[in-house]
């Protein structure tokens, strides 16, 4: 017990081991000094991976996720199907091929066909015979402002999915469960609007510079203050796109001699930046603080590859809520774990911000942590301000440091002014700054539809992924066929979703995704979950095997 | 209306069969060539079946039981 069972955080709280009453050898040393160790289950569950997980106080209230296993029938049948889907490809390939069937697809000219085939290889082999036949689901023009309801503009097809034609119908009204408009802000109405325009009216639209020569305006200076008191950080900085802030900010921050470990299913945009830094990048098992105790573990023992040097630094990238999971960081466990191995945390905020917690700040205010153990909190305005562009909050030295060193000031376009005052204006609702308790009012909503939507689409026998407190809500399709018609089935019933495929899911894993939103009233909600249910039962999607019977 | 109920019903396997089989996603002369192919290959099976599966079994049978028959006459023979 002397080998002291506890450690001391930064601030103060015990963090009790999760290893009880580990005896000390010979030496006096305890031999196992990892801070989570793996839960030694005595019954494995092997349908579902519910993790209660009371901590020690790490969690104040309980982390509920679930990830339901594949049944085996349908996995099955699944590779079946994408099985028959190759072996047509195959034979239409080979069709166009000998010119017994006209090419839609992209060809060399006559002159280079004996070079390095440019178009025809086999990456695009699933795009040309699985994405296109079922791509009416994609790409849908939208004609109105993409609030709880939008407007559609209808598409016809003659020639399966190569060319789509204007009908000159517009479908109306259709219940967009698929716009990341968590907090209601995408609307032409209203106080962010008027302050919009009265914004166009004074600057224009057009920047006309980059931040760095002639774009820093007097409105972002404001933007960027208001973003750091609402952050409660000491400063912070925007940009124009959020893709680019960090796929332009990593190199900035990380170089060649540094470890970046990021997790399995990052976004494209943190991917890209890590590999733009030039640094050796290392991914651990999704949300899985085991994986990624033994790399940061393994890291500082052996250094770098050949030299055994000590990194420069390490860089631990994660996303506040997981779009295509609907999972949530285990921050904490986070924090914990870079407090002890010394490296630094980058957290994407790009679903969360404005989604999750009390306040509105996103997943270090749900967890009910400091935002100063977060070194690089970056975000975008895009989900839930209802405008467009990314921010990086943190230390002054690092924001000032961001100022010079980063591509994206000296390069890109800064933020257009009307931008700038709807993200002003909605965090003002947000904070409650203008008076209203409209802000509080929409947060509330938010989390009583996020909870009223998982629950009934559980109760009817869905496989839902992720965290019962996240907006983004995937639900299980697996079978190639069915994500076409679920989306074409939506469609029919005035419910506009979004089916997501191969590239961006594992293969079998293909699914729905719902996004939740403040806008959405509980009418609106029962008629999308009606239809969800009536399409569940059409296309038999009522996968799960927890299903509580209906009274 | 039990033919209209029974009809719709076909109506609902058949389209549970294109999703399954992801047939859904292809054209209807692509369809109509995977669909020939399964018939054809399930009508070879039930007549191969019909045709031999009677004569399989009987042989099995016979070769099973010739086998546990001889097993009690030679003791008997060995006894006398």
């Amino acid at each position: 017990m002397t080998e002291s069972s506890t450690i001391m955080l930064l601030n103060g709280e015990n963090c009790l081991r999760a290893v009880n009453g580990r005896k000390t050898d010979k030496n006096g040393f305890v031999k196992n000094h990892c801070l989570f160790q793996q839960q030694q289950q005595k019954y494995r569950r092997p349908k579902e991976n519910h993790n209660i997980w009371h901590n020690g106080g790490l969690y104040k209230k309980p982390f509920v996720e679930s990830f339901e296993e594949t049944p085996l029938l349908v996995a099955v049948l699944t590779y079946m199907g994408y099985g028959i889907l190759t072996i047509f490809g195959y034979l239409r390939d080979f069709l166009r091929n000998w010119k017994f069937e006209k090419c839609h697809v992209a060809t060399e000219r006559e002159e280079q066909k004996d070079f390095v085939p440019l178009y025809q290889d086999f990456e695009n082999f699933y795009t040309r015979n699985l994405y296109m036949r079922i791509r009416d689901n994609w790409n849908r023009p939208i004609c109105s402002v993409p609030g709880a309801k939008m407007d559609l503009v209808e598409r016809a097809t003659h020639d399966y999915n190569w060319t789509f034609e204007h009908t000159g119908k517009v479908v109306k009204d259709v219940i967009n469960m698929g716009s990341y408009n968590y907090l209601g802000f995408a609307e032409n109405t209203g106080l962010c609007a008027d302050a919009a325009t009265e914004c166009t009216v004074k600057y224009g639209v057009a920047v006309c510079s980059s931040r760095h020569e002639m774009g820093n305006f007097d409105i972002h200076e404001e933007l960027e203050q208001l973003v750091a008191r609402f952050l409660g950080v000491e400063s912070a900085m925007t940009f124009g796109m959020g893709f680019a802030t960090n796929s332009m900010n990593i190199p900035a921050l990380a170089g060649k001699g540094c470890l970046i470990l990021s997790d399995e299913l990052n976004h494209a945009s943190l991917v890209l930046g890590a590999r733009l830094s030039g640094s050796t990048i290392r991914v651990f098992k999704h949300n899985n603080m085991q994986s990624l105790e033994k790399l940061l573990r393994d890291a500082i023992v052996h250094g770098q590859p050949r030299t055994h040097r000590p990194w420069k630094k390490i860089l631990i990238l994660v996303e506040g809520i997981y779009s295509m999971e609907g999972s949530i960081v285990r921050l904490p466990e986070v924090i914990a774990l870079k407090k002890k191995y010394k490296a630094y945390l980058y957290l994407d905020e790009a679903h969360s911000i404005g989604a999750l917690g009390p306040g509105g700040r996103g997943v270090v205010d749900y967890f009910g942590l400091d935002p100063r153990d977060v070194d690089i909190m970056m975000g975008t305005f895009t989900k839930s301000f209802g405008a467009a562009g990314g921010y990086i909050g943190g230390k002054k030295e690092l924001i000032d440091y961001l100022r010079t060193h980063s591509h994206s000031t000296v390069y890109a376009t800064s933020m257009s002014p009307p931008v700038a005052q709807q993200i002003i204006t909605s965090m003002r609702c947000i904070m409650g700054e203008d008076g209203t308790t409209l802000g509080q009012e929409r947060l509330r909503k938010l989390s009583e539809n996020t909870t009223y939507f998982r629950k009934r689409l559980r109760d009817m026998g869905f496989i839902i992924y992720g965290n019962n407190d996240s907006p983004v809500v995937p639900l299980m399709l697996y079978m190639p066929a069915k994500i076409g018609a679920f989306g074409r089935e939506m469609l029919k019933r005035n419910i506009g979703t979004v089916v997501v495929g191969f590239p961006a899911t594992p293969i079998i894993e293909s699914r729905a995704r719902f996004c939740v939103s403040a806008a959405h009233t509980r009418e609106m909600l029962d008629t999308a979950l009606n239809a969800i249910s009536e399409v569940g039962d059409l296309l038999q999607l009522k996968y799960s095997r927890h299903r509580i019977p209906t009274s | 209306m039990d033919m209209k109920n029974l009809r719709e019903y076909l109506g609902w396997l058949y389209y549970q069969y294109l999703l399954i089989t992801s047939i859904y996603v292809l054209e209807p002369w692509e369809q109509s060539i995977f669909n020939t192919v399964l018939f054809t290959m399930v009508a070879m099976v039930i007549y191969t079946s019909y045709v031999f599966v009677p004569i399989h079994v009987r042989l099995a049978l016979e070769f099973f039981s010739g086998l546990c028959g001889e097993q009690p006459e030679s003791t008997v023979a060995l006894m006398n």
